[in-house]
């Protein structure tokens, strides 16, 4: 029974009432979640207010100043909606779809380390855990699609289960030369990997950081990785599963109100992990830039959301001026290209680190 | 004790659940849902046992990758159930004495651990305690393990391109693209200035 009251404690427990030894599991990840999906209805206006800025056009100006409530108005607008299930629909498997996507992709938010120490779990395998969680995400899409019973849908949900089968791949061997380079699967050693000691030392100017993360070194793969995760997540050029222009609106055509929102949050959340990731792996998580005074002062939270945001940027600005790939030649771009390049650069980049002796030993800050 | 014991039992039910639900359910894409799901319990199971590499790698390798080509091949199959159905009694015993013999292999396993637990320590290296299992399993398969390790891998290469060559056809007098070739093109290759004269044409 004591084990059950300290798992107790653990995961309720509130310090600032005299119960517990510190806040418990539950309440922080609730403050997380809370933050995250406030942080969403912005990410979606962003997105729409950049694409609107390209194509020189206003975007959403109407609700609130500046359009700043639009997010929240269209929650309500979905939410207030009737649902509406098609009759030839399988309907368990068309409620879960959707639900299924908003989990998976918010549970990866689970390990994400926002700073040092402020991950909600700091577990040893955390990269596997972020593989096998966005390997999920093509469910959401492959059972909403085969659920609709439609033709439109169906083909979207295929599309999509080989396009992100094949982009996991060099996902998989970019974030193994990483890996090599630091040698621990946690997401927090990486960043600190990143923050002690690399190119800018070598150079003799250890006061710019940014020389230090590895996207300096690792150059090539931080594109692939970028361009990977343009097509795990479905954003476009990558969006074939969606291609208005074919599939209507792909597996999401019978979708409305809620479930449709659902679909909608998962895919902005699964967005959001990914420039995450990017941050994590590249851009030296929450470690500042430049390490001199006015830099130094930013808390590194801030910093790790200003990271997530400038890679935002980057998915955004995509979205507006890169026109849509062809579905084969999607293909080609995964297995032809990126696949033999990753690979040859887990080989390079090993070879490299045992010639050298570069990389990072754990517990060596 | 209690709370991983709660666990194990949770994780346990779900899995034989599902596992039943799979050779049970009338949809062969439902089949599929309940797989996954049963593989995701195991993956819970292994969890419990401290075996958090293998739990991973179990659903990024099972239900990540090969049960998304089992839920593809299925989807797109059009089978006639109740056909398939005709045959179950006629098969039901052939499938109940390989259930049997798989079962009683299993129980005799377990009950070899139990009954002498120096088996276990048989096993050809001695475990690290103070290594984390990523790590540990990565010292022994590329160290002890490596030629076989590395063979397993060629096998599987093999084995992956014997069946793109079976499936590879090359029809002759097809268009392909040839990106190359169509970036390497230039003006001057597809251009021609020509001097037409008034009232004559080409």
């Amino acid at each position: 029974m004591n084990e059950f009251l300290h798992a107790l404690d653990y995961l309720l427990g509130l310090s600032f009432f005299g119960w517990g030894t510190e806040i418990g599991f539950v309440w922080k990840a609730l403050l997380l979640l809370v933050a995250l999906l406030i942080f969403i209805a912005f990410v979606l206006l962003a997105d729409r207010k950049i694409w609107a800025a390209v194509q020189m056009r206003r975007g959403p100006n109407v609700v609130g100043a500046f359009g700043l409530l639009q997010s929240f108005a269209d929650l309500l607008k979905f939410v207030f909606k009737e649902p509406v299930v098609p009759a030839g629909a399988d309907k368990v498997v068309f409620l879960l779809a959707p639900l299924l996507t908003v989990t998976l992709s918010l549970a990866a938010w689970a390990i994400i380390p926002l700073d040092f120490g402020w991950a909600l779990a700091d577990i040893n395998v955390g990269i596997l855990y972020i593989l096998a969680i966005s390997s999920l995400g093509v469910y959401g899409i492959i059972m909403g699609g085969w659920a609709s019973n439609s033709k439109y849908p169906f083909l979207s949900a295929l599309r999509s289960a080989a396009q992100m089968v094949s982009y996991e791949v060099s996902i998989g061997f970019v974030i193994i030369t990483v890996l090599l380079c630091v040698g621990s699967l946690n997401l927090s050693d990486i960043v600190l990997a990143q923050n002690g000691g690399g190119l800018a030392t070598m150079l003799g100017m250890p006061a710019l950081t940014f020389l230090n993360w590895y996207w300096l070194p690792l150059l090539p793969m931080f594109v692939i990785f970028f361009i990977s995760a343009l097509a795990e997540t479905n954003r476009p050029p990558f969006d074939l599963v969606e291609a208005e222009s074919e599939l209507v609106a792909g597996f999401m055509v019978e979708y409305g109100s809620t479930p449709y929102m659902m679909f909608m949050l998962g895919e902005y959340v699964a967005i959001i992990t990914m420039s995450a990731m990017m941050t994590i792996l590249f851009l030296g998580g929450w470690a500042s830039p430049l390490d001199f005074a006015p830099f130094t002062w930013v808390p590194g939270s801030i910093w790790f959301i200003f990271k997530v945001c400038a890679a935002f940027f980057m998915f955004s600005i995509v979205k507006a001026f890169v026109p849509r790939y062809r579905y084969d030649q999607l293909m080609r771009l995964g297995w032809k290209v990126f696949l033999p390049i990753s690979l040859a650069a887990v080989v390079v980049v090993a070879l490299v680190l045992q010639l050298t002796g570069w990389g990072w030993t754990p517990g060596v800050a | 004790m209690t709370l991983s014991l709660f666990f194990f039992y949770l994780f346990a039910i779900v899995l034989v659940g599902a596992a039943v639900m799979v050779v049970s359910s009338r949809s062969p894409v439902h089949s599929v849902l309940f797989l996954i799901l049963a593989f995701f319990n195991a993956a819970g199971l292994f969890m419990l046992a401290g075996a958090e590499f293998l739990a991973l790698m179990l659903i990024i390798v099972y239900v990540g990758a090969v049960a998304v080509l089992f839920l593809f091949v299925v989807m797109m199959l059009d089978v006639d159930f109740a056909e398939l159905r005709q045959g179950f009694l006629q098969y039901a015993p052939i499938g109940l004495v390989v259930g049997i013999i798989l079962a009683l292999e299993l129980i005799m396993v377990a009950v070899g651990f139990v009954v002498t637990p120096e088996v276990a320590s048989a096993s050809a290296v001695a475990i690290d305690p103070t290594l984390s299992n990523t790590e540990a399993l990565g010292r022994v398969l590329y160290t002890r393990y490596v030629f076989l390790f590395e063979g397993a891998g060629l096998v599987l290469l093999v084995a992956m391109i014997g069946a793109i060559v079976l499936t590879l056809r090359h029809k002759p007098g097809i268009r392909r693209q040839d990106v190359g070739a169509q970036v390497a093109r230039t003006p001057a290759m597809s251009v021609e200035n020509v001097k037409v004269k008034s009232g004559q044409g080409l």
